[in-house]
């Protein structure tokens, strides 16, 4: 158990050494919030769905989880770069418990991150309709995170290049993000892309933030718990699968 | 304390390594020489479990490391070919992440971490971040990491490659200095015959996955009847170039040197 603790100490410390990153992956987000918000604002508004700024704020929040967790999982890929996965492989710990460990640290070092975006959309405008509703959103926030965090591990013990990196970012990220309802309501959409949404669990995560912050979503708030969570258990026994089939 | 037995490793169609039989005693300091793709590294990994062999037999401490493997991991203690530090955390961090790793006891820690820094020079160093240290550092810390849950056997894959000969020479020190005090076994590789001919008291000498000879470096130079360890290893295995062809991990390797900047 101590193994697990100080694996996901140490993410948290790579994450806080990290400063420059931290306001790096803080400019994605709040680029999204800040130009659609206020850019499609009055056409979203004109079109009878009140405040888009109000409407994307749960989105980019997820936006900022799903990129800080899913690449923290592929931080795999530079410790088999630096040489450092072979420490933790020839350790006498059993492998389930190093997955475990990093894994729940990418997702701890997401909900910061997702948190630090939450609070920049307060700054920006955000007026989420109930502020006693918070730590249920948290709870939301840490099962994203854990869901692609693990899909991240899995992903990263995949993978053994970084030119492989740009095709998860661009097969893998975007899609998840763009599919998720971040941008976009989940009413009235033609059926193929009704389809797509409905597969990404990103979509089950934002519709609960929706439902947290807002009191309007497209699914039951229980709907998006009951899917979220089976999603991060299953993730994360493909990511254990994958993390035990790593060779060095 | 380690006993190999007609040990074979193939990758499909090649026999990386053809029927190796080693024995190693406790408290010797044992190199293992030979050609690039002579079939060391895939030795060492088979004794540090992290590949099963084909066939053949190993014990480490008497231990099976195919059917005990976590048995196996907390005896020995290893300095891999590349290097496999976190460079975002400090030496002190580094050395702490590996002692819980090892199950070593918290009161034991910081006293060992404390007397092995010193010992290698580091302990002023010990809150800085790694990336910020030199090869040669890093190379002791590595050392320091791999003596810290105070194991029975050392490996060292290539510890000195790429290091000035102030830094080799000050390693190897260390290196006998541990070995005298603590007792530990030691099973290395290197290039630098001039390292093995000072350090070691045996030599196994592997070619094309075979072990060409065994003995000390006076034994070796007597059989082949030369007055260097380096042209005894000539003459055992030839002058021809080994090229090895670079898998994806080799590559990586590679890039990985190169963002290091070395």
């Amino acid at each position: 158990m101590t193994a697990i603790y100080i694996l996901w100490l140490r993410e948290l410390k790579k994450y806080l050494r990290s400063r420059a990153r931290i306001f790096a992956s803080l400019s994605q987000p709040l680029l999204y919030l800040f130009v659609l918000g206020f850019g499609l604002g009055p056409v979203f508004q004109r079109s009878g769905q009140g405040s888009y700024l109000q409407f994307v704020a749960p989105g980019v929040v997820g936006m900022s989880l799903l990129f800080t967790s899913i690449f923290s999982g592929i931080g795999l890929l530079w410790d088999r770069q630096f040489g450092f996965l072979k420490e933790t492989l020839v350790a006498p710990v059993p492998r389930l418990h190093i997955m475990i460990g990093r894994t729940l640290g990418g997702a701890t070092t997401a909900v910061v991150q997702g948190t630090l975006v939450l609070i920049v959309c307060l700054i920006a405008g955000f007026r989420p309709q109930n502020m006693a509703m918070l730590p249920i959103a948290l709870v939301l926030m840490i099962l994203i995170a854990t869901v692609f965090s693990a899909l991240g591990t899995a992903l990263g013990s995949a993978i053994k290049d970084m030119q492989a990196f740009q095709l998860i970012m661009n097969y893998v990220v975007m899609p998840i993000y763009f599919l998720s309802s971040a941008l976009f309501p989940l009413a009235n959409l033609p059926k193929g892309l009704a389809i797509a949404t409905r597969i990404d669990p990103l979509t089950y995560g934002i519709d609960g933030l929706r439902a947290v912050f807002l009191g309007t979503s497209h699914f039951a708030l229980s709907t998006d718990f009951a899917i979220l969570g089976t999603v991060a258990a299953i993730f994360l026994a493909f990511g254990a699968w994958a993390f035990s089939r790593i060779q060095v | 304390m380690l006993h190999i037995d007609n040990l074979v490793k193939k990758f499909g169609s090649v026999t990386a390594v053809d029927g190796v039989s080693i024995d190693v005693s406790a408290g010797e300091i044992f190199a293992f020489l030979g050609p690039n793709g002579a079939g060391k590294t895939t030795t060492i990994q088979m004794l540090t479990t992290l590949l099963a062999p084909t066939s053949g037999s190993i014990t480490v401490d008497g231990i099976d490391p195919t059917v005990k493997p976590m048995e196996v991991r907390k005896r020995f203690g290893i300095v891999f070919q590349d290097p496999s530090l976190d460079g975002d955390l400090t030496a002190y961090e580094n050395l702490e992440l590996h002692a819980v790793l090892y199950h070593v006891p918290k009161h034991v820690r910081n006293e060992r971490i404390e007397t092995l820094l010193k010992l290698f020079e580091l302990w002023e160093r010990k809150d800085s971040l790694v990336k910020e240290f030199s090869g040669g550092m890093k190379r002791r810390l590595e050392i320091v990491r791999g003596l810290l849950h105070t194991p029975k056997i050392l490996f060292l894959d290539e510890p000195t490659l790429g290091l000035d000969p102030q830094s080799r020479n000050q390693l190897w020190t260390h290196v006998k200095q541990l070995n005298a005090s603590e007792g530990v076994t030691v099973f290395l590789t290197t290039h630098y015959m001039d390292e093995a001919d000072r350090v070691a008291h045996r030599i196994a000498i592997i070619d094309h996955g075979k072990i060409v000879a065994q003995g000390t470096s006076q034994e070796l130079k007597t059989q082949t009847e030369t007055d260097s360890l380096e042209a005894a290893f000539l003459k055992l295995t030839g002058t021809t170039i080994r090229d090895e062809r670079a898998g994806a991990a080799d590559q990586m390797r590679q890039m990985a040197r190169m963002w290091r900047g070395r």
